[in-house]
């Protein structure tokens, strides 16, 4: 009889020491990307003051916007147990489609940002079309999206390009003013990343995404609409891509047909060294985009201290490996632990 | 206690229902009726249909032909959700979690309490799933993670989960198998206090006294087919029996006297951390041993570890006395292991290739000849295990998917006996294919130790158990409980042990 009157609070105690133990090691995992990136910034500031003064950070924060806004459109998806590899098309496609639109006229920012938007989320609609209800591995989906969009956009461009003379002031202010002396895109990319993240916590859909991905088949038995989510997680993936594309056209002007060539990788990389688990289910868009934030920032620095950019992609792949090492490791050690605990 | 209202409109009921996979018919022409405040108990040996007409009822699968009815009309579940919507819960017998998400979002995923805006009021989820815990008197915390939980703990959570909406119909399958008795009981005040406020209640459950206990009406599959429905009062524990079996038991468990040899493998004090822990037994040549337990008792782990898949934390595993390199299943095999294993759809046979290339995958390098594969000895190892197995097949390059789940059986037992091992583990060798094939198995098993092989055979069907082991292991919660001779073993002793009512050394650590 003892031992049914123990049980309950040793239990009680093991999960609580449960919850503090995976608290711990989510939060372990953005406080040490944050310190990562400190003492990256710290170390790069000594060797080169120049490189945290006014336009320093603003150049920090401006390569970032970009790539930190495509993280958190990509989360969504690798959180639902899939990937979105044709993001870097889309970024192209769209700036050149925005810069088409607006070459020699006079519309405004928003109308810019809108057609981006619509453009990224018609090829978000395919990919998550043929994902989810077409039920073809998302990997294959989205790398042929990558080639078909990247065709479309290489054969309406026809080596063409899009100047900056040609676009509307209106448009390239969006892309390089500011406000209390933080530029603009920054603070929009951390706008969609706070609404994303909230959504993801707060709402029912956002949380049926990590169902998903943390188990498809009981997501099927407690009624979770995976199609229609996949679908929405797709579309909003895309969505951001689009506009992204459209601040990409702010910020540079120029635009040919190969933008944002290759980025798909580079996005996936931030993600997954966000923290945000490459089999679902698990991770924030704020991981992702300190992940983000970390691999653009690792950029700059090189770039800084005038090392040979070829050390940046070695580095991003040292990062790369660590991150699904460590998140390997920690998943085999908290299961093992969790297990032990609950273990009676 | 109110008495159930049978002649009224059933809440839920199936009339008529066909449902087949494949060439695999589950369910023929099987009606149903649950009716308020009442408890009905679903029997039937495995493989009868008892899980395909729960996922009917549950809306996972749909009728190929037959109806679902609702309060007498037709209805037609497009998903778990329409099922769930109209007030169905359903518990699994292998719970399906997300082990990512914590207790309180598993119990309320898609179903959360909301405040303004619709967003999720986390405190409410969180303050109800405690109130659920209380209800049921355990003590989980709400935001730990699923993963790692005992099965006994997972299925707490998915009672929680039926709970947690005013369920009209609540279906359990086989929910008891993993709980000790006093879960069981708590459990059991559970349904009936539902029962009290007028659910209908479909239950599953190996366990005769416990159909006796819960219920009142009790309806009989066989081979897919509805065999009876009726009350259960006047029955007798017997009279269900053959209702189910519907045949000599002496028939079905086909048990040849042997002559038990030297031992052919021994465990000693095997340990996996959290899993099992310091399992010794011994399996002599010419002998069947029976390893029972409930599901999630670790059995099927300790054949995993035995043959190396899994890596023991400690102790040793001897085969005709030489110690095994531990964590290598080749090892195992080259020291004459065969491992069967309980899923063979996952892990018995690559469903995409033919039954000679399943068959010939144990034993590449006896088949193949300067790195070359040999069609003729690959064809010739096949065509010689499937006539000593009475394989029902096609062509032996048909891809054993086509196989009806018995004839797949087969094909795993060919794969495996063909390495000629000394030591065969079968885990749930019948589990889920019909009894003529299952008669056929034992037959085979039976003849095998006859031969002078050693058997482990892990079974969670208790007739089979008595019916074909020499001896009866028993494991509950990790630990062996018992070691129990033919004719000492009872479905009484087994299960006294299997629920650690009995045996000695039972620890709450």
């Amino acid at each position: 009889m003892t031992a049914t009157i123990e049980k309950p609070t040793a239990q009680a105690e093991a999960g609580r020491s449960a919850r503090s133990l995976v608290d711990t090691v989510f939060r372990a995992r953005e406080i040490s990307i944050a310190g990562a990136l400190v003492l990256l910034v710290l170390f790069t500031w000594i060797a080169e003051p120049r490189f945290l003064n006014d336009q320093g950070v603003k150049d920090l924060l401006l390569n970032a916007a970009i790539l930190v806004l495509l993280a958190v459109g990509q989360s969504v998806v690798v959180v639902t147990r899939n990937i979105d590899l044709s993001v870097g098309s889309v970024v192209g496609l769209s700036a050149f489609a925005c810069g088409k639109f607006v070459s020699g006229t006079d519309h405004g920012p928003l109308l810019v940002a809108l057609l981006g938007i619509a453009v990224g989320m018609a090829c978000g609609l395919v990919s998550g079309a043929l994902v989810s209800f077409g039920k073809v591995p998302a990997l294959v989906v989205t790398l042929g999206m990558l080639y078909i969009i990247q065709g479309i956009d290489y054969w309406w461009a026809e080596g063409e390009q899009i100047n900056a003379a040609d676009v509307p002031q209106s448009v390239l202010d969006l892309g390089s003013g500011s406000v209390l002396g933080i530029p603009y895109l920054p603070l929009i990319s951390f706008a969609v990343l706070a609404v994303t993240a909230y959504f993801l916590r707060s709402y029912r859909s956002g949380r049926e995404l990590y169902a998903i991905g943390s188990s498809p088949e009981a997501a099927r038995l407690a009624g979770v609409p995976i199609r229609r989510r996949v679908l929405g997680a797709y579309v909003f993936s895309g969505a951001v891509a689009g506009f992204a594309g459209s601040l990409w056209l702010a910020r540079f002007g120029t635009v040919v047909a190969d933008n944002a060539h290759g980025w798909e990788l580079t996005v996936v990389s931030a993600v997954v060294v966000g923290g945000v688990a490459i089999v679902g289910g698990v991770g924030t868009v704020w991981g992702a985009a300190l992940g983000a934030l970390l691999l653009t920032t690792i950029g700059s620095a090189l770039s800084v201290l005038k090392v040979d950019s070829f050390w940046e992609d070695a580095i991003s792949g040292a990062l790369l490996l660590a991150a699904i090492s460590v998140d390997r490791i920690v998943n085999v050690r908290m299961t093992r632990a969790l297990r032990k605990r609950s273990a009676r | 206690m109110s008495q159930a209202d049978s002649t009224g409109v059933p809440v839920l009921a199936l009339k008529g229902v066909n449902k087949s996979f494949g060439a695999v018919r589950a369910l023929r022409d099987v009606s149903l009726e649950l009716f308020p405040g009442e408890a009905h108990a679903l029997a039937g040996e495995n493989g009868a249909g008892k899980s395909t007409l729960i996922k009917t009822l549950a809306g996972v699968h749909r009728p190929d032909a037959g109806q679902v009815l609702l309060d007498g009309e037709p209805v037609v579940f497009h998903g778990p959700a329409d099922a769930r919507d109209v007030g169905i819960a359903v518990i699994y017998q292998e719970p399906t979690l997300f082990p990512d998400l914590s207790i309180a979002e598993n119990i309320f995923m898609g179903r959360q309490p909301r405040r303004g805006l619709g967003r999720i009021d986390h405190k409410a989820v969180r303050s109800a799933t405690a109130a659920l815990m209380g209800r049921l008197g355990v003590a989980l915390d709400p935001d730990r993670p699923a993963r790692g939980l005992s099965i006994a703990d997972q299925q707490i959570v998915e009672i929680a989960k039926a709970l947690s909406f005013d369920a009209r119909v609540l279906i359990m399958d086989e929910p008891t198998a993993a709980l000790t008795g006093s879960e069981t009981a708590r459990l059991f005040s559970v349904v009936e206090a539902l029962r009290a406020e007028g659910a209908a209640v479909l239950f599953i459950s190996h366990r005769l006294e416990e159909i006796f206990r819960l219920c009142q009406r009790v309806t009989t599959l066989r081979d897919g087919r509805w065999v009876a429905s009726e009350p259960l009062a006047g029955l007798t524990e017997d009279d269900l029996v053959r209702r189910m079996v519907g045949r000599d038991l002496d028939e079905l468990y086909p048990k040849q006297d042997t002559r038990v040899g030297e031992t052919a493998l021994s465990v000693h004090r095997l340990t996996r951390e959290g899993v099992f822990r310091d399992v010794s037994f011994e399996v002599r040549r010419g002998e069947i041993v029976a390893l029972a337990g409930l599901v999630g008792a670790g059995r099927t782990e300790v054949a995993q570890a035995v043959f190396g898949v899994d890596r023991a934390d400690a102790g040793e595993v001897r085969v005709a006395g030489t110690p095994l390199r531990p964590g290598s299943p080749n090892a195992a095999m080259a020291a004459g292991l065969a491992l069967v294993p309980e899923d063979r759809r996952q892990r018995g046979l690559v469903m995409e290739m033919s039954i000679e290339r399943n068959i010939g995958l144990t034993g590449l390098d006896r088949i193949s000849g300067g790195g070359l594969v040999k069609r003729a000895l690959e064809r010739g190892r096949a065509t010689d295990w499937a006539t000593r197995l009475q394989l029902k097949y096609g062509r032996l390059s048909d891809h054993v998917g086509v196989l009806s789940g018995g004839n797949q059986q087969k094909v795993v037992l060919a794969k495996w006996l063909a390495t000629d091992p000394a030591v065969l583990i079968v885990d749930e060798p019948t589990r889920g294919i019909d009894v003529g094939t299952k008669a056929e198995v034992h037959r085979l098993l039976s003849s095998l130790a006859a031969e002078g092989l050693a058997v482990l055979m892990i079974s969670s069907d208790l007739p089979e158990v008595l019916g074909m082991a020499d001896r009866v292991l028993v494991m509950h919660e990790g630990r062996m409980v018992a070691e129990i001779p033919r004719a000492e073993a009872t479905e009484e002793s087994v299960m006294a042990a299997a629920t650690g009512r009995t045996g000695k050394g039972r620890a709450a650590a």
